[in-house]
């Protein structure tokens, strides 16, 4: 075992450039947004925005590292619960939808239609 | 008569001011009684109390008139009370007492007395004798406002007012329908006369600064003869007076009024209402004189409608129609006398028509009434024996009416006729041959009703009698009126003193200020003016004669209806086909312009409205193709506008594009 | 204070009554109207003529806007504030004899309606104002829309969207204004007659404001909803209509555009009194043809309301007094004769012209309130029009003498149609429809004689209404120098 040296989280982040976060960020971000718009599988968009909602999530740590701010890791904790929350919700949603049309494909959801 | 001489005394002890006020208001007063217990007061209290009021009215301008003459002739103003007062415009309910007002309220009440005693007998029986009653007082009420009112507006209450009572009076029985359009077609043919007054009043304030006589004519001295201003003033009221006074073009409503009852025809359509159009350009005599040009245009319009009712009324054969046309006609000659700033001349024509035209009209709706409501002539003859009082009253009102001496009409005419002659020569050819007509057609009257046999039905013959008292006084009293009335004014060439122009000579004191020329005293010699009288009289005889040859002589009775006609005879039987032509000028015109505005016009501009409302809906439509339901496009326009709205706010530059754009 | 009372009283009243039902409904809003009347008139009474505001009342409202709660009585709203309390009560007795389902939200509506048209001739605020103007189309949409005739739905919609579109200019005019007040911004109505604007300015102000109310008055062109509105609408409806709310645009012309864009009025005041004439002559010539009496009275009141407009924008002393004791008198007439038509209907079953006639067989009572209605609204001298008619006219003639003699054909052609339709109902020979005409009953009659009261009394002693109004009018007058 090696002798445990005490380095701090932000440090750890911080290992890295905030650049790099924020291009990676970006990435996913437009992963999701693009995930969204062309897939109609109801499921995979929602992955989709998970996916866009951890890129922000990813960013505010990064930030609030850097600037030693803690609000930020605060707000993604407060975005993960809210996020488990919303996902049981969509979830339950997909499934009623799915039992009622045999289909989660969005296109068959037009109902809206004025 | 006791009553009429205690009443006479009390009102001798009132002011001027409370005679002023009781003058309208008792009439008023009878109106209101009558009126608003029409069907409650008894038939046998109807009578008397709607004569009371014009009767007392007429004891208390005798009162004021002789105030007036003690008080040296010095015109007199009695203000009630500020009735509109707007900005600087104010103007008074007020009276004014003058030389004019008291012919004109003389004439008013006196012959409205006997016309209301007279309607007491000739409409006794009918459904709607209370409110006849009262539309009667209300109507004198009206007159009444117009000729004592210190202003035009007044007048011009008493002038709209007295056209409301004769649309009543000539629908008075209201189920008949031709009936009910003759009285809106007098109602609206005297409101395009009324416009012009309207606006010849407004004219008069934006000129004068006022609307009360005194301060307008005094103002009015001050012009120039000719003003622009002042001749569109005298034409605006003179088409006024054309409306009221049936001048062409306004005058084919007198003849269908003649759809009234008899009285109504006597008091509003002959003597009185009628005449307000002389009345009114006598007050305003000032502003005519500063006028040369309205009194030209003035004098070809009356000539045209003297000859023009003259030759129309040659051929009626409805005894109360040859009234209203000789009505018409002799309207046309007071306007030719005022003309030719004779004004005293129109007065006393007015007030002799007054007479002898009443009585001529009372003694037809006697014929009437003891014919049964048969009013055509061709049916009627030999009527003398049956009606004797009737007839020789009516004969004296013919002799009146045609111009022989020494009745009314001949010194009236005479007078103006002399005046025209030192005017215009041909005007007063055209007014002799005028007055031929006149004479021709009143004995054509008079002898096809009167003469001959009798030529009506059996039950007709059965039922002739003569007219109970009520109704023969007011004839006989009129009938010595028309014998003695021309003698108020004999003129000097026959050895008279004028009384009547010397009376009203102060009314004219304006006039001979600012235009002296028009006032020279006759230029001509008393055997030229007796020449003039001996023409007049002769021409009048010799058509009475022609007359007498052709409908007792030779017992001619015009055809009926159905007989072919001459072109020109057909032409004047049918009046010309004046209303026609105004059928399809005016009337049928508003008609279509009606039509078309509210078919096609409302169609156009609610088809603009609706434009509109199509636009938003097609656009609308358009637009909701958008909302295609789809979530995927929703999303993706929500993306695209959100890199749109990042991009303008973090790539553009807008500084540089707002200074380029010079904000 | 009596103020504010004069517009909350009737809203107090009108939501008691919703709480109501069917017989105590009625009584309550009667007795409220009644009320509402004794305070209008006491407010007459009282009313000092001077060019003060008065009874007044003045609260902080939206205080960061600056916009207050403020309203009062001058010359201008007092005889529209007595219009308004006199035509309510006689409304609802009107509508005494009819059977209307669900009579408490009916009667409320009315109620609602009157506070409304108060708030709207009181308010001293441009803001509130115009929420009164907003508010007063609700009630009466929903007169109009639920007991209407058939053809309601499409033509109540037609009138409450013409109406709106032409209210929203005027918001835009007013935001416009209230920016253009000094800062801290103010909506007083009177804070907007100081303002300096460039004339181009005030062109757009101008249209802005005239839009709004031609549409509601109406102004030739804008009038198309007007003549349907009128007929498919429930009589008292109706007559609140033509009776009250179109002087709202007559009095929104006075108390805005003049004193607000003097200069804009300068350039296209002509524009606007040569529509409102062409209105007086068009809506005339139609009425002469029409068969429908509804329908008739529709476009009769069109043609003097254009009158009322051209006056107004003659911008003299003769012109708005008219204007003022013309709305009075237009208000009684038309209400008098619109409930004469339903009075008809009522009876005969028809409006239709040529099914009736001969009416004045049986009914004395009515034929004379009927005729003396009638010739009020002919301008007959010594009745309540000759004297607006009058002042009117001389102030458009003033203006312009053609213009003037062309809006005079008005005297003429309403002799024309208004004798026609009297002609036509009361005179002639009975109908089928009209055998068995029964003459006014009490309650009828006392829906009637007021207004014949105010005929006269208007027509033979005006200085009574004249005065109030003159020294408000002076004043006024001195903005548009």
């Amino acid at each position: 075992m090696q002798p445990t040296q005490q380095v701090s989280i932000p440090d750890v982040i911080q290992q890295i450039p905030l650049n790099y976060y924020l291009i990676f960020s970006t990435a996913l971000f437009v992963i999701g947004i693009i995930g969204v718009l062309t897939r109609r599988n109801a499921i995979i968009i929602f992955m989709s925005i998970e996916l866009m909602l951890n890129a922000v999530n990813m960013l505010l740590v990064a930030f609030s590292s850097y600037k030693s701010d803690s609000t930020g890791q605060v707000f993604v904790f407060f975005i993960m619960a809210v996020a488990a929350a919303e996902v049981s919700v969509g979830l339950a949603i997909i499934v009623m939808i799915y039992r009622n049309t045999r289909s989660i494909d969005i296109g068959a959801l037009n109902k809206l239609k004025w | 008569m006791p009553i009429c001489v205690s009443t006479y005394a009390v009102f001798d002890c009132m002011t001027p001011e409370l005679l002023c006020i009781l003058i309208p208001l008792l009439p008023l007063l009878g109106f209101i009684i009558n009126g608003l217990g029409f069907r409650k007061v008894p038939a046998s209290l109807v009578g008397p109390l709607a004569v009371a009021g014009p009767v007392l009215s007429f004891l208390a301008v005798l009162s004021l008139f002789s105030n007036f003459r003690a008080g040296g002739n010095q015109p007199l103003k009695a203000t009630l009370f500020d009735w509109i007062s707007v900005a600087d415009l104010h103007i008074n309910f007020a009276f004014q007492i003058d030389q004019l007002s008291l012919i004109m309220l003389l004439i008013v009440t006196g012959i409205g007395s006997l016309i209301h005693l007279y309607s007491i007998g000739y409409m006794k029986h009918d459904e709607g004798y209370g409110k006849f009653m009262a539309f009667l007082n209300l109507f004198l009420f009206f007159m009444l406002l117009l000729v004592m009112g210190s202003n035009f507006v007044i007048m011009f209450i008493g002038w709209e007012g007295v056209g409301l009572c004769s649309y009543l009076l000539i629908g008075f029985w209201n189920t008949n329908t031709s009936y009910n359009n003759a009285a809106r077609k007098a109602f609206v043919m005297n409101r395009i006369g009324d416009l012009g007054f309207l606006l010849g009043i407004f004219l008069i304030f934006t000129t004068f600064g006022s609307v009360e006589y005194t301060e307008v004519f005094s103002a009015a001295t001050g012009f120039a003869v000719g003003d622009k201003t002042v001749l569109a003033i005298a034409l605006l009221l003179f088409v006024g007076a054309m409306g009221k006074s049936a001048q062409i073009p306004l005058f084919t409503w007198l003849p269908d009024a003649m759809a009234g009852p008899t009285p109504v025809s006597a008091l509003i359509h002959a003597a009185t209402m009628v005449t307000a159009g002389i009345y009114m350009v006598v007050r305003s005599n000032v502003l005519y004189t500063l006028a040369p040009q309205a009194l030209e245009i003035m004098g070809g319009i009356a000539i045209a409608t003297a000859l023009l009712g003259a030759t129309i009324g040659l051929m009626q054969n409805d005894i109360k129609k040859v009234l209203a046309y000789s009505t018409v006609s002799q309207l046309g000659y007071m306007f030719l006398g005022l003309s030719v700033a004779a004004y005293t001349g129109g007065m006393f024509h007015v007030l002799t028509h007054a007479f002898f035209k009443a009585l001529l009209f009372l003694g037809a709706g006697s014929v009437i009434h003891a014919m049964s409501n048969e009013q055509d002539i061709r049916n009627m003859g030999g009527l003398r024996k049956y009606l004797p009082i009737t007839f020789w009253t009516f004969l004296i009102g013919t002799i009146a009416i045609a111009g022989i001496p020494p009745f009314a009409g001949f010194f009236s005419k005479d007078e103006i006729l002399a005046h025209v002659w030192e005017h215009n020569k041909l005007l007063w050819g055209l007014g002799i041959l005028g007055s031929a007509m006149t004479s021709f057609y009143m004995f054509r009257l008079l002898f096809l009703t009167f003469f001959g046999e009798f030529r009506g039905t059996p039950e007709q013959k059965h039922h002739l009698h003569e007219s109970p008292l009520s109704m023969t006084i007011p004839l006989m009293v009129l009938a010595v009126l028309s014998v003695v009335g021309g003698f108020l004014n004999v003129p000097h060439a026959l050895g008279g003193h004028s009384m009547l122009a010397e009376f009203m000579a102060p009314l004219y004191e304006g006039s001979q200020q600012v235009n002296p020329s028009a006032f020279e005293g006759p230029t001509m010699g008393s055997s030229e003016e007796l020449m003039l009288m001996a023409i007049s009289a002769g021409v009048a005889l010799l058509a009475a004669g022609v007359a007498y040859g052709m409908y007792v002589r030779s017992a001619t009775v015009p055809a009926a209806d159905s007989v072919p006609r001459s072109i020109p005879a057909q032409v004047v039987y049918n009046k010309f086909y004046i209303d026609e032509f105004y059928e399809r000028l005016i009337v049928r015109p508003v008609r279509a312009l009606g039509d078309g505005f509210y078919s096609f016009g409302e169609f156009v501009i609610d088809g603009v409205v609706g434009a509109v409302s199509w636009l938003v809906k097609t656009i609308a439509g358009q637009l909701r193709l958008v909302q295609n339901g789809s979530i995927g496009s929703y999303m993706f326009a929500m993306v695209l506008s959100i890199a749109l709205i990042i991009a303008l706010r973090f790539f553009v530059n807008w500084t540089t594009i707002l200074a380029y754009l010079n904000f | 204070m009596l103020t504010l009372a004069l517009i909350l009283f009737p809203a107090i009243a009108a939501t008691v009554t919703l709480l109501l039902n069917g017989n105590s409904a009625k009584r309550i809003a009667i007795t409220a109207a009644m009320l509402e009347l004794v305070l209008a008139a006491y407010v007459f009474g009282q009313f000092t003529p001077d060019a003060q505001s008065q009874f007044g009342f003045d609260y902080s409202w939206i205080s960061t806007l600056g916009i207050r709660f403020s309203g009062g009585i001058d010359g201008i709203s007092i005889l529209l504030v007595l219009l308004t309390g006199l035509l309510v009560p006689l409304i609802i007795l009107s509508a005494f004899r009819q059977t209307y389902d669900r009579p408490s939200v009916f009667y409320a509506l009315i109620l609602f309606m009157q506070a409304a048209l108060m708030g709207v001739f009181t308010a001293r605020d441009a803001f509130l104002f115009y929420l009164f103007f907003e508010a007063a189309l609700i009630p009466v949409y929903f007169l109009a829309a639920m007991w209407g005739g058939a053809n309601r739905i499409p033509v109540t919609f037609k009138f409450f969207i013409y109406t709106i579109f032409g209210s929203l200019f005027m918001l835009v005019a007013l935001v416009y204004l209230y920016y253009q007040t000094p800062v801290p911004h103010s909506s007083a109505i009177i804070d907007f007659y100081n303002l300096n604007l460039t004339p181009s300015a005030q062109g757009w102000i101008f249209w802005a404001f005239f839009i709004a109310f031609a549409i509601k008055m109406p102004v030739f062109p804008f009038h198309t909803w007007q003549p349907d509105t009128y007929v498919e609408s429930p009589t008292p409806a109706t007559m609140l209509l033509a009776g009250i709310m179109l002087k709202m645009g007559v009095y929104g012309v006075i108390r805005f555009i003049l004193p607000i864009v003097p200069e804009g009025v300068d350039t296209w005041g002509m524009t606007a009194a040569i529509l409102s004439v062409i209105g007086i002559v068009y809506g005339s010539v139609i009425a002469i043809r029409q068969r429908d009496m509804k329908r008739l009275i529709a476009y009769s009141s069109f043609a003097h309301v254009g009158l009322m407009a051209a006056g107004v924008f003659s911008q003299s002393a003769y012109g708005l007094q008219g204007a003022l004791i013309q709305m009075l008198a237009h208000g009684i007439n038309v209400v008098g004769l619109f409930f004469v038509a339903e009075l008809i209907f009522d009876r005969a079953k028809t409006r239709q012209l040529d099914q009736l006639g001969g009416i004045t067989r049986n009914t004395p009572k009515l034929t004379v309130l009927f005729m003396i209605i009638m010739l009020g609204s002919v301008a007959l001298p010594l009745t309540n029009g000759f004297v607006g008619e009058f002042l009117l006219l001389k102030g458009v003639f003033d203006y312009n003498n053609y213009l003037g003699a062309f809006a005079g054909l008005t005297i003429i052609l309403g002799a024309v149609y208004m004798l026609r339709m009297f002609q036509k109902t009361m005179f002639g020979t009975p109908t089928t429809n009209t055998q068995s005409f029964s003459d006014l009953t009490g309650s009828e009659a006392w829906v009637l004689i007021p207004l014949v009261f105010f005929v006269f009394w208007m027509g033979l002693y005006p200085a009574s209404f004249l005065k109030l109004t003159e020294p408000a009018v002076t004043n006024l007058l001195q903005y548009i120098k």
